[in-house]
């Protein structure tokens, strides 16, 4: 009896189940079309800068349109302009030198805060990032005297000190937050072993939170390539980096909107590719720890 | 593992000291110095195009300021860029980072689409706004406009602290978005699922399970944002200067133009001492949040 | 030779003190074994010897040198870890070999002490592996061997079987005591689980509360506890525990009255005891037997057949007794039941929690493994 029924109604159990797999199905489909047009839509400025840089100037200031022939002539000129390769050299080296900086600085400091923490540690991490609150623009002028009497202003080396002492806090947060996810039995095992505090650090702490370590480096290199404030206000030519180069377009006679598209093209690739590599790893140590 | 956390306090006080000393000495330096020195100009007549007008001032800098309409006018722009910014960036944060834990086709690379503003610097991502998105004549927007017919609109000139408010945004939805992102995945699967078994909703699983595991991950994106958004200043350099009028001059790009632009030393220190106490304000209660992360 | 003695050994955290003047002595070759409940201080007291915290006050003596004031690796010690604490960016080989690197001995000199240890612990093919690639047991067996390689002069163990499975951590008890056989060295090993205790050691340290409760042999601790909390934690099933009152104290024994009315008498110390006095009568559930003319009765609440043995919980007014009886018998939940025990396997407590002293002591007392050995390298 049973199996005869289970026959009857076989025919309409597959009904039912296909009417849910179909909605389930249009389910999926629309969230898909959500999620891109989402996307899509966030990412066209980007996209239709990228586009630009390889029209014409006069194909960039026509009516908007998909279609047209690329030309590299952009990325030519802007080249051929001495200026970029200074600019962009100089971004490498503030963004680089100050992130090797603060992270020399930051290590041993966050290892003692992770690993030796005392009553004050707390306090001492809050205060660091309360640094971080305070606004550049309240000591800039100080910073701007003080840089002038140093014969520090528009030099790269000023720059690069400014840079690391404004990433340091987050730095030694990041750092910290990767560092206190290592078991500290593996470091006492090392001191057990003879290790001193710097080999502690060398040989077991460096190798063993080197992803943490980088991606606390990246953010800190992104931070500094794309910082704005200092670099307008502290540098005109010598030292000037990319985004200084970039606000020079700003200026009604610097309108070369291919030009300018190539160039911001090529100041923000690097950086974006990094930040699409290291995105999930970064954002673990910027969660503070709020997030596992 | 607490008691192995707490053994290294024993190990001496001393090396910890000279572990700290160089990143606490130089974030110490970098605080003071031009903190000590802002305040002291603050009460200086002090304008670099004129050097022989030195001296004590007492507070007749703070006075012009204060009795100056533009600081007003900035502080208020501030807060509504802070604020609109802050709104914006988290509840749209949320409804995205829900968008994107499904798993639909091609979620990696959309996903990756989505956070890029995050990574683009502020003067690019103002420039290309700036002209390529927001102009009046030769802008996406406005050529969209005009193809469903309506007039094309100059947004800087409209809608000024808007359109900074766009851009900002634009920018930092990107970093709100992954933080909850990460936050809402590390939402463990039993507790939608009992809840689901409890006959929840997806709506109510929202507001009764995901949202309140988000509350720590929001707090740290405010914080985080708060932090940044306090001094934007590139996009208002390259875009709009500030103006029409003071229309989006915020509190820091009102230094500037004091001090870097009028040269008057005094008045921008007196403006920059009101930007860190109305600072240290905000930052009191946030660094009571984050302590409060810190707990657990 | 390696001795370690500990005088008055204190340690504060900011204001609370783990360890309250601890008194030891560990002799050379010995294998000594710091028992007790979590948070007891067991663990923070074998750090201390390692060097990884610091002593608040009291010596540390190794091999007549106080070491208070030298780091970890000046010490003379290996530890092996709970988790074991390889370090996971290098090859077995480089783990084991990495102390000796840091001493700046150069690359044969450390294979060659590598390979020696490998060889003890049958870790050769593994030696080019890293941690992860290993089993729980192996990872264990490489943390021993790191610490081989030192050559150190004393073994800290710091529960390393409890990440192991139970058939795994049987096996690795008795490597463990193979190994102390063959390298003749010192051992401190600090465990939560008595039975490790009780198997291994040659001298049991139970701590509680960062106070030593007891010193000496697993037999010692277990035929003469000190104080209830010494019975209730040495042994299992756990010690049964029954109010009694005090009839007649004398030298020769105390005569108590059980809680069904009858009296015996337990051949205990009972100078300093009262008439009348409320005593607590400890019994071991191995040594409850079922007797239907027994003075104790309850009703059966639970069973639990093991085979060769069967536990029976008996409720007798509100408490719950646990018999360790033979496997055969036929009880069921239900069942009311008389038992007693032999006079001289009762422990009686003072209110304060001491063990009044037995008049006889038990001939297995004073057995250590270490006698064993004495013994076989007489006859050799």
């Amino acid at each position: 009896m049973t199996t005869t029924l289970s026959h009857k109604d076989a025919p309409m159990d597959a009904a039912r189940g296909n009417a849910a797999l179909r909605s389930k199905r249009l389910r999926n489909l629309g969230i898909a079309v959500l999620g891109w047009s989402v996307a899509l839509i966030i990412f066209f400025p980007i996209f239709w800068m990228i586009l630009t840089g390889f029209k014409t100037e006069a194909e960039a200031i026509a009516e908007p349109s998909l279609f047209f022939s690329p030309t590299l002539e952009n990325y030519h000129d802007v080249q051929a302009r001495a200026g970029y390769f200074n600019f962009a050299w100089n971004s490498v080296v503030v963004a680089f030198g100050s992130t090797l900086l603060a992270l020399l600085i930051a290590i041993p400091s966050a290892y003692s805060m992770a690993f030796l923490p005392t009553k004050r540690t707390k306090g001492t991490l809050l205060w660091m990032l309360s640094t971080k609150m305070l606004p550049p623009v309240g000591v800039l002028v100080p910073i701007y005297l003080i840089f002038r009497d140093l014969g520090l202003l528009d030099t790269l080396t000023g720059l690069t000190i400014v840079y690391t002492l404004m990433n340091l806090p987050i730095v030694v947060w990041m750092l910290y937050t990767f560092f206190k996810d290592l078991p500290q039995d593996i470091l006492e095992a090392g001191r057990m072993d003879g290790a001193s505090t710097l080999q502690e650090i060398v040989y077991l702490l460096m190798p063993l939170t080197l992803p943490g370590i980088a991606s606390t480096g990246l953010l800190s290199v992104i931070l500094s390539w794309n910082e704005s404030f200092w670099s307008l206000n502290l540098t005109t030519s010598q030292a000037a980096p990319l985004p200084a180069y970039i606000a020079s377009f700003s200026s009604p006679e610097g309108l070369f909107w291919a030009k300018l598209s190539a160039a911001s093209t090529m100041a923000i690739a690097p950086i974006l590719v990094f930040g699409w590599l290291t995105q999930k790893q970064m954002v673990r140590g910027l969660t503070f720890g709020a997030v596992k | 593992m607490n008691k192995t956390r707490a053994s290294g306090r024993t190990v001496g006080g001393l090396r910890t000291l000279s572990l700290q000393a160089p990143a606490v000495t130089l974030l110490l330096l970098w605080m003071l110095i031009p903190l000590a020195m802002t305040v002291w100009f603050s009460f200086q007549r002090y304008n670099l195009l004129m050097p022989g007008m030195k001296g004590f001032a007492g507070t007749e800098n703070y006075e012009y300021l204060l009795t100056d309409p533009a600081l007003w006018s900035a502080m208020g722009t501030t807060l509504l860029l802070v604020g609109w910014v802050l709104a914006i960036t988290v509840v749209g944060g949320t409804l995205l980072a829900v968008l994107f834990q499904q798993d639909f086709f091609g979620r990696g690379v959309a996903r990756v689409l989505a956070i890029s503003p995050f990574f683009v610097m502020p003067t690019v991502s103002a420039l290309v706004w700036k002209n390529m998105m927001m102009h009046p004549a030769n802008g996406v927007l406005a050529w969209m406009a005009e193809s469903v017919g309506l007039p094309a609109m100059d947004w800087f000139s409209s809608l000024p602290l808007t359109s900074i408010i766009i851009i900002v945004s634009w920018q930092w939805l990107p970093f709100a978005l992954l933080i909850l992102l990460t936050a809402i995945q590390s939402l463990d699967d039993d507790q939608v699922e009992a809840a689901r078994m409890d006959g929840a909703g997806p709506i109510a699983i929202f507001f009764n399970i995901t949202l309140p595991h988000l509350k720590r991950a929001i707090s740290v994106v405010i914080m985080i944002e708060m932090i940044f958004l306090l001094t934007v200043f590139a996009e208002i350099f390259v875009t709009t200067s500030g103006g029409p009028g003071l229309a989006t001059t915020n509190l820091a790009y009102l230094i500037y133009i004091r001090a870097l632009l009028d040269f008057d030393v005094g008045t921008a220190s007196a403006g920059g001492v009101i930007a860190i106490i109305l600072a240290n304000i905000v930052a009191i209660f946030l660094v009571r949040m984050v302590a409060k992360n810190l707990e657990d | 030779m390696a001795t370690l003695q500990l005088n008055n050994v204190v340690k504060s955290f900011e204001d609370t003190q783990v360890i309250q003047g601890v008194d030891l002595e560990v002799k050379d070759q010995e294998f000594v074994v710091f028992v007790g409940p979590s948070g007891c201080g067991k663990s923070t007291l074998l750090r201390m010897i390692a060097g990884l915290e610091s002593t608040t006050s009291g010596d540390i003596v190794i091999e007549n040198q106080r070491v208070n004031d030298l780091g970890p690796a000046e010490r003379g010690l290996a530890m092996v870890f709970q988790s074991y604490a390889l370090y996971p960016h290098m090859t077995v080989e480089d783990n084991m070999g990495f102390s000796l690197k840091l001493a700046g001995e150069n690359k044969e000199a450390r294979r060659e002490k590598v390979l020696e240890a490998a060889r003890i612990l049958q870790l050769e093919p593994l030696l080019d592996r890293k941690p992860k690639a290993l089993s729980g047991g192996q990872r264990q067996r490489v943390a021993i061997g790191r610490a081989i390689v030192r050559n150190p002069s004393i073994f800290l163990f710091d529960e390393p079987l409890s990440n192991l499975d139970a058939a795994l951590r049987v096996q690795m008890r008795i490597e463990l005591a193979r190994l102390h056989e063959e390298l003749k060295a010192t051992m401190i090993y600090v465990t939560h689980d008595q039975i490790e205790a009780m198997t291994m050691a040659d001298k049991i340290v139970v701590l509680q509360g960062g106070v030593v409760e007891q010193v000496g042999s697993p037999m010692e601790l277990y035929h003469h506890p000190r104080n209830r909390f010494v019975a209730g934690f040495i042994g299992s099933p756990k010690m049964n525990f029954l109010p009694v009152s005090a009839e007649s104290a004398a030298a020769d024994g105390v005569t108590i009255r059980l809680p069904g009315g009858d009296t015996t008498r337990v051949p205990v110390q009972g100078t300093g005891c009262q008439p009348g006095e409320a005593l607590t009568l400890g019994v071991r559930p191995e040594h409850l037997v079922l007797d239907e003319t027994g003075p104790l009765q309850g009703r059966i609440q639970v069973i639990e057949r093991l085979g060769g043995q069967t536990s029976l919980y008996v409720e007798m007014d509100d408490e719950l007794i646990t018999l360790m009886v033979d496997g055969d018998v036929t009880h069921r939940v239900g069942d009311e039941v008389r038992f007693t025990f032999e006079p001289r396997r009762g422990h009686l407590f003072t209110g304060d929690d001491m063990a009044l002293e037995s008049l006889e002591r038990h001939p297995l007392a004073s057995l250590t493994r270490l006698d064993h050995r004495a013994a076989s390298d007489a006859e050799a």
